[in-house]
């Protein structure tokens, strides 16, 4: 099976009001958009016009269909959870195991189709956000294969979680560079790149992480990530001739989710959930759940839900996961939230971590704690469903990285 | 007539350039900002723009983010600031531009926003992640009401978005010396001079010059050729560097350097 990537956007049975979106201007409803200092309109302006002429280029799918087959090792697999389905006594479950990519995470779909579109723009540097550091590693995986200088940008406390992947970052050739202002984790970082890209714009390409950001981010990230979806609308038809009831995935920014969700979105009779990170509690500050609690507000280039006060200042955030510690999320799952087309729950910490465990010990596979939490979800979930269903998670990416934050959080002495 | 048409025709027959200081609201507190507008004014600074702090703003280099950042732990809010220009009002007539995050406006509200803002005393507003393309609210609510928008051309902007955004700016147009950030420099960039000129050329609006604009030297230059020199960075450092001292002093040294700067300017 080769790898199907950005050949359609739209299902068979496409839902065109959803699928055709954003419109031209980058909306989706109203989300979306492009509210970004005038810096950097006319790259935004340049980065869209050789995006819509390069996914319409069969060199270019050729190309990137190449690297992610050969070098990503697409496609991943479509994996089925015995052990984790029996436990819990339900619904079938299926893991999307992007865990397996090269680089260990879902990430690299992104920074391969956005370096080759770089290159085509003629870019001569790439700089970057990153929280957990699988963006990251990613792009300064991306940038090493192809020669290309890059700068990673971090948050302090990030690094300090995620100590592992600053380290791989380095050992690619890539410059990290510390972001010590705000609440210094992933929003930071992002101002920061944005703050670089003000005055580097005309050489240098932003390769951003999630489907967050000014139009054509969120349209583009989620084009390249849709190679999930795609893969598993094959992958499951083989497997059980028929779609599946359920796609779950964690949402930070929701690359992942949308990737695996936007094949699906014209399928009625596939739903749709995201898994936020509940955090400690309820309260401001304790959680990152930008859809199920947040309002209408901008961050970051476009409209979307956000976690702000009543001046639109944004409000502080927690997630043991770096992934999805972000006050914002893409604007397309507003829009999808808004039309009831995929719902929207969050999963506490503590319960994430238990889910990250019962992955490891049933499935011999350790998740990601962003994917955990998706997990975690599941195990409530699955339950409550007949045997007959099929439920797929999207198992985002390796939880290697975790290790030491999880082993911290349990008490376990090295 | 909008005290900022008012203030650019005045200039304009003594063949003088607008200077235009900016201050971030509420650093080090609200009411040492309006002292300090008061004598700006006093020193003969011609505008005001006046920062409303924002929690993520990615126009902005370290100097101004930290004066933000400090603004906003002590609690600074917008409902705050909009009282104090109120007050400020009852002594000042000077023109007052604020510059405020489109996440402020558009979470407030921007028919909420506008009126306020208006009711204050402010007139009008730059919104630096508002661009021409998604501004089409604010600017009619804003028009309809003599309120001023004013748009941003930076040296990127290609002459297709340039002839756009200097049919909309109103009161005056901002341009943006460098690309890149806000903050102190050294050096203009070589084509600042060139691309003020460029934009003279097709647009009869004032055309104002910030970001690096440090010294009364730079100001002196941009004065030449501009019609505004606005200054902020080299103002918040100055504003910064007596925060500990009485208010009283840091409002002469800040004056003071305001002072050279406006010399500068008008050279």
């Amino acid at each position: 099976m080769g790898t199907t990537v950005l050949k359609s956007s739209v299902s068979e049975k496409g839902n065109v009001e959803v699928t055709s979106l954003p419109d031209k201007t980058g909306h989706f409803g109203r989300f979306g958009g492009k509210f970004v200092p005038e810096t950097i309109m006319p790259a935004l302006d340049q980065l869209e016009k050789a995006y819509l002429e390069a996914k319409n280029d069969p060199n270019f799918i050729d190309e990137l269909e190449y690297y992610l087959r050969e070098y990503v090792g697409r496609p991943s697999t479509l994996y089925y959870a015995e052990r984790l389905t029996k436990k819990l006594n339900g619904a079938k479950i299926y893991l999307k195991r992007e865990d397996l990519n090269h680089t260990g995470a879902h990430k690299i779909n992104n920074t391969i189709g956005q370096i080759l579109l770089a290159i085509r723009m003629g870019k001569k540097r790439i700089i970057a956000e990153t929280g957990a550091g699988q963006h990251g590693v990613a792009t300064a995986t991306a940038a090493a294969m192809f020669g290309i200088e890059c700068n990673v940008y971090m948050g302090e406390e990030d690094m300090r979680r995620q100590s592992l992947n600053v380290f791989r970052m380095k050992l690619l050739g890539t410059k990290v560079i510390p972001v010590t202002s705000g609440s210094k984790t992933l929003k930071d970082a992002t101002n920061e790149a944005f703050r670089d890209w003000m005055a580097s714009v005309i050489h240098t390409h932003y390769i951003l992480g999630s489907i967050v950001g000014p139009h054509p981010y969120p349209v583009m990230v989620r084009d390249f990530q849709t190679v999930i979806g795609k893969e598993v609308k094959k992958q499951i038809l083989e497997k059980e001739n028929r779609l599946p009831d359920y796609l779950i995935a964690c949402v930070g920014g929701g690359s992942n989710s949308m990737g695996l969700f936007h094949p699906f979105i014209g399928d009625k009779e596939v739903k749709m959930i995201g898994v936020e990170a509940g955090g400690i509690g309820p309260e401001i500050g304790q959680h990152a759940s930008t859809l199920t609690s947040g309002k209408v507000g901008i961050l970051h280039g476009s409209a979307s839900y956000v976690l702000q006060d009543d001046d639109g200042q944004t409000l502080p955030v927690h997630s043991i996961s770096a992934g999805l510690d972000y006050p914002g999320v893409g604007p397309e799952h507003s829009y999808l939230k808004d039309i009831g087309r995929a719902q929207y729950f969050s999963i506490t910490d503590d319960e994430a971590v238990n889910a990250f465990q019962e992955c490891a010990r049933l499935e011999g596979i350790i998740p990601a704690l962003e994917a955990a939490h998706a997990i975690a979800y599941t195990m409530k979930f699955a339950p409550t469903l007949s045997k007959e269903k099929i439920i797929v998670i999207c198992l985002s990416g390796s939880g290697d990285k975790d290790s030491f934050e999880v082993a911290r959080k349990l008490g376990y002495k090295f | 007539m909008n005290r900022i048409d008012k203030k650019f025709y005045e200039l304009k027959s003594k063949k003088k350039p607008a200077f235009i200081p900016f201050l971030t609201a509420g650093d080090p507190d609200l009411k040492t900002t309006k002292a300090l507008i008061l004598e700006f004014e006093k020193r003969g600074a011609d505008i005001i723009e006046l920062g409303i702090p924002f929690s993520d703003p990615i126009a902005d280099g370290p100097t101004i983010q930290a004066s933000y950042y400090r603004a906003l732990v002590k609690g600074v809010k917008v409902a705050q600031i909009l009282d104090m220009v109120s007050e400020l009002r009852k002594e000042s007539v000077i023109p007052i531009v604020s510059m405020v995050s489109y996440s402020t406006v558009y979470k407030m509200g921007c028919l909420n926003f506008i009126e306020k803002a208006i009711k204050a005393g402010l007139d009008g507003l730059t919104i630096p992640d508002l661009p021409v393309e998604e501004n089409n609210e604010v600017f009619e609510l804003a028009k309809n009401r003599d309120f001023k928008i004013v748009f941003f051309v930076a040296p990127t902007t290609t002459d297709m978005r340039m002839a756009l955004i200097t049919e909309k700016s109103q009161g005056f147009l901002y341009y943006i010396s460098v690309v890149g950030i806000t903050g102190v420099r050294d050096k203009l960039p070589d084509d600042v001079m060139q691309n003020i000129n460029k934009l003279k050329s097709i647009t009869n609006t004032p055309i104002a010059v910030g970001f690096g604009v440090s010294t009364p030297e730079h100001a002196r230059m941009i004065g030449k050729v501009a019609d505004g020199v606005i200054v902020g960075s080299a103002i918040i450092n100055e504003i910064e560097k007596y925060s500990g001292e009485s208010t009283r002093k840091l409002i002469k040294y800040v004056g003071e350097l305001v002072g050279k700067l406006i010399t500068g300017a008008k050279g």
